[in-house]
C-alpha cells in the first residue's frame, strides 16, 4: 500500500476536481467551498507523508501499471521533487481558501480547474519521463488558461490569447525537441537518456545537443526567461490575483525542469554534451534579473510590481541553477519556496489593497485610505522585508546563501555587483511602493470601502502566507539541511540511475 | 521517400511560422494548425520510417517501433483540444475586443499608403 503513495499526489487533486463537478458536492457554492477546502487539506498531508517517507526510506520510485523502467513511465519521488509537491499543494490549498471569500463566485468551476492545476504541476514534478513532462505540462497549461480568463474583463482576454498562442508555440516546439531526442537515443526515460547521451558518437552528438537547446527553448519560455519573458508580466498583472498568486508556482515549473535535464541527462557525466546549457543559462539569467528589475522600477501598480519580481526571482534561480554546484542547487531550492511563498503573498496583498482604496485600486498613487491600514500595513512589511532580502526574515538567508555560492563561480565579479544593485532597486521600489500606497492620503476612504473589511477565509489564507517567512528563518537550519540533501541526491549521477532503471536502493 | 517526407515537413513548418507572425487571429490558428500537422509528422519520424513492417511482434520478420505512433497520438489529441480552446478564444476575443487583431486593436498608422492598403485588405 505504501509504495502507492507516490502516485496519491497526482491521483487525489484529478479525483478532487472531479468530485466537485458531480451534483452533490458542486451545487450550492458553500458545499462547493467546504468540499474543495477540506479536500486540498487532505491533499498537502498526502503530500506531507509522501515527504515524510522520501525522508526515512530514501528515493521512491514508481512503476506506473508495473511497466519497469525504461519500457513504462515512472514517477520518481526524490526529496527535491516531493518538497515541491507540498510546496504546491500547500499553494493551492492557501489560494483555495482565499478565493473561497468570494472570487470564486465570479466565473464558473474555479475549484475543479485548481484541482487540476494542482495536479498538473504535481505530475510535472513527480514524472521521470520527458514525454510525460509533456502531457502533464499540457494538463497544467490547459488549467491554466481557463483560470486565467476567470472573471476576466477585456484587457484579460488579450493578455490571455498572447498566453496561449506563445505557450501552443512552445509546445509545438517541445514536441519536436523530444521526436529528435527519441530518434537519437531510443529512449524517453530521463535517467535511460542521461546514460546513452554518454556513449553517442559523430553525428548524433550534434542531433542530440539541438534537441537539448530546443528544450532550454521551451523551457525559458514556461520560466520567463530574457528574453522569452515578456508575457508574463501582463498575464500576471491582468489574472485575478488570486489566480496570480496561484501562478506563482508555474514558472517555478520550468526552472526545475531545466535543473532536472541540465543536472541529470545533460550534466558531468555526459560525455560530449556535459553542461550544454550552462554558458547559455549564465548570461541569459543575468539579463532576466536586469530586465525585470528595471520593470519593477517602472512598475504603476502592486500587481506589476509583483509580477516583476517574480522574473527577477526567475533570473536569480537560473542564475544559480547555471553554476552546478550542489551547494548551489541547495541554495536554489531555498531562494525557490521562499520565492513562490513571498510573491504569492504579494499578489493576495495587491488585491485586498484594492479593494479597499476604491477608486485608486492599486496603482502607486496617492489615493483613499485604506480601510483598514495597520493589518495590510504590517503584512506589507513582513512581506516587503522578506522580498527585497533585508534581514531577519527568509529572503535574507536566502540571498546570502546565494552569494557565498556564487562567490567562486566564473564570472562571479559580474553577477554580484548586478545582482546586488538589482536588490538595491528592488528595494527602493518597494519601500516607495509602500509608502505611498499606506501613507500617502487623498480624500476620505470611499463608501464602497467600508463593506471590504478583510473576510476572515482571506485573512487567515494572508496570515498563513505571510507567516511562512519569519518560519522559514526559524526553521531555516533544519530546512537548509533538508535543501543540501535533495541537491545532493539531484547530483548524484549513479545512484540516480541505479535507483531508476534497477529499482536498486 | 525520406526526401519527400523532410520537404513536407520542412514545408509545413515554414508556413505555419509565417502565418503565426500574421497580426489577426484568423491566420495565426490556422498557423497554428499547419505547425501542430508537421510536429506530428515529425514525431511519426522518429521511429524511422519503413515499409512493409507491423508494429507487432510476430507479424512480420522485422517490426517498427510502436512508440512514436503511440507519442503522435497523445499529441494529436492535446493539439485538436489546444485548438478547439484557441478557436473560442480568438472568437472572444473578436467579440470583447471588437476586432480580430491578436494586439486587441488595430495598430493607428498615419501614413496614407498603408492606410489605403489596409483599406483595401478590410475590404
Amino acid at each position: 500500500m505504501i509504495q502507492h503513495l507516490t502516485f496519491l499526489p497526482i491521483l487525489l487533486p484529478m479525483l478532487v476536481g472531479i468530485i466537485l463537478l458531480m451534483p452533490p458536492f458542486g451545487r450550492t457554492k458553500t458545499s462547493r467551498r467546504i468540499t474543495s477546502v477540506l479536500l486540498s487539506t487532505v491533499s498537502f498531508l498526502v503530500s506531507v507523508a509522501l515527504l515524510l517517507n522520501v525522508q526515512a526510506n530514501g528515493t521512491q520510485v514508481y512503476a506506473i501499471g508495473d511497466w519497469s523502467a525504461p519500457f513504462g513511465i515512472v514517477l520518481v519521488a526524490d526529496p527535491l521533487s516531493t518538497l515541491l509537491v507540498c510546496l504546491t499543494t500547500f499553494l493551492g490549498g492557501v489560494c483555495v481558501l482565499y478565493a473561497s471569500a468570494g472570487d470564486d463566485e465570479k466565473g464558473s468551476f474555479f475549484h475543479p480547474l485548481v484541482h487540476f492545476l494542482v495536479l498538473g504541476v504535481n505530475g510535472a514534478f513527480l514524472t521521470g519521463d520527458a514525454f510525460n513532462l509533456f502531457v502533464f505540462f499540457e494538463v497544467l497549461l490547459i488549467a491554466s488558461y481557463a483560470l486565467l480568463m476567470h472573471g476576466g474583463d477585456k484587457k484579460n482576454t488579450r493578455a490571455a490569447l498572447h498566453y496561449v498562442i506563445l505557450n501552443l508555440v512552445g509546445s509545438a516546439i517541445f514536441l519536436i525537441a523530444l521526436g529528435i531526442l527519441y530518434g537519437v537515443l531510443g529512449t524517453l526515460n530521463m535517467a535511460d537518456m542521461a546514460q546513452k547521451v554518454a556513449l553517442l558518437q559523430g553525428d548524433d552528438v550534434y542531433l542530440v545537443k539541438i534537441g537539448g537547446l530546443l528544450l532550454l527553448v521551451v523551457f525559458a519560455l514556461k520560466g520567463a526567461l530574457l528574453p522569452l519573458h515578456l508575457w508574463l508580466a501582463n498575464t500576471y498583472a491582468t489574472a485575478m490575483p488570486v489566480v496570480a498568486a496561484l501562478f506563482a508556482i508555474m514558472t517555478k515549473v520550468g526552472v526545475y525542469s531545466m535543473m532536472r535535464i541540465y543536472t541529470l541527462i545533460f550534466g558531468d557525466e555526459a560525455g560530449e554534451l556535459s553542461q550544454i546549457a550552462q554558458s547559455w543559462l549564465w548570461w541569459l539569467a543575468l539579463a532576466t534579473i536586469v530586465m525585470g528589475t528595471i520593470g519593477v522600477l517602472a512598475s504603476k501598480d502592486l500587481r506589476k510590481l509583483t509580477a516583476n519580481l517574480v522574473i527577477v526571482s526567475v533570473g536569480t534561480l537560473v542564475a544559480l541553477v547555471a553554476v552546478q554546484t550542489i551547494e548551489s542547487s541547495a541554495a536554489a531550492i531555498y531562494y525557490l519556496v521562499h520565492s513562490t511563498l513571498v510573491t504569492a503573498a504579494l499578489f493576495i496583498l495587491a488585491d485586498l489593497v484594492s479593494r479597499q482604496r476604491g477608486e485608486a485600486s492599486d496603482r502607486i498613487t496617492a489615493g483613499p485610505p485604506i480601510y483598514q491600514p495597520r493589518l495590510l500595513g504590517f503584512c506589507f512589511l513582513v512581506a516587503g522585508i522578506a522580498v527585497v532580502g533585508m534581514p531577519p526574515l527568509s529572503g535574507f538567508i536566502a540571498k546570502v546563501w546565494l552569494l557565498r555560492e556564487t562567490l567562486n563561480a566564473e564570472y562571479s565579479m559580474v553577477f554580484w555587483p548586478v545582482y546586488l544593485l538589482a536588490s538595491l532597486a528592488v528595494l527602493v521600489s518597494v519601500t516607495k511602493a509602500g509608502s505611498t500606497v499606506f501613507w500617502h492620503h487623498q480624500g476620505k476612504i470611499s463608501q464602497s470601502a467600508e463593506q471590504t473589511r478583510v473576510h476572515p477565509a482571506q485573512l487567515t489564507a494572508l496570515i498563513i502566507l505571510i507567516a511562512c517567512a519569519p518560519l522559514m528563518s526559524i526553521f531555516a537550519g533544519p530546512l537548509s539541511e533538508y535543501a543540501i540533501g535533495a541537491a545532493t541526491q539531484l547530483h548524484d549521477f549513479n545512484s540516480n540511475i541505479k535507483l531508476i532503471l534497477l529499482g536498486d536502493q | 521517400m525520406e526526401l519527400l517526407y523532410a520537404s513536407c515537413v520542412g514545408v509545413l513548418v515554414s508556413c505555419g511560422v509565417f502565418l503565426i507572425l500574421r497580426s489577426r487571429t484568423f491566420p495565426v490558428v490556422l498557423g497554428l494548425t499547419m505547425f501542430s500537422y508537421a510536429v506530428n509528422l515529425f514525431l511519426f519520424s522518429a521511429g524511422r520510417l519503413s515499409l512493409n513492417k507491423a508494429a507487432v511482434l510476430g507479424y512480420s520478420s522485422e517490426y517498427a517501433d510502436p512508440l512514436p505512433q503511440a507519442l503522435v497520438l497523445t499529441a494529436i489529441v492535446i493539439g485538436f483540444a489546444m485548438t478547439a480552446f484557441v478557436v473560442i478564444l480568438a472568437i472572444r476575443g473578436q467579440a470583447d475586443l471588437g476586432n480580430d487583431h491578436v494586439d486587441g486593436q488595430v495598430p493607428d498608422i498615419n501614413s496614407d499608403e498603408i492606410n489605403d492598403n489596409d483599406k483595401k485588405g478590410n475590404v
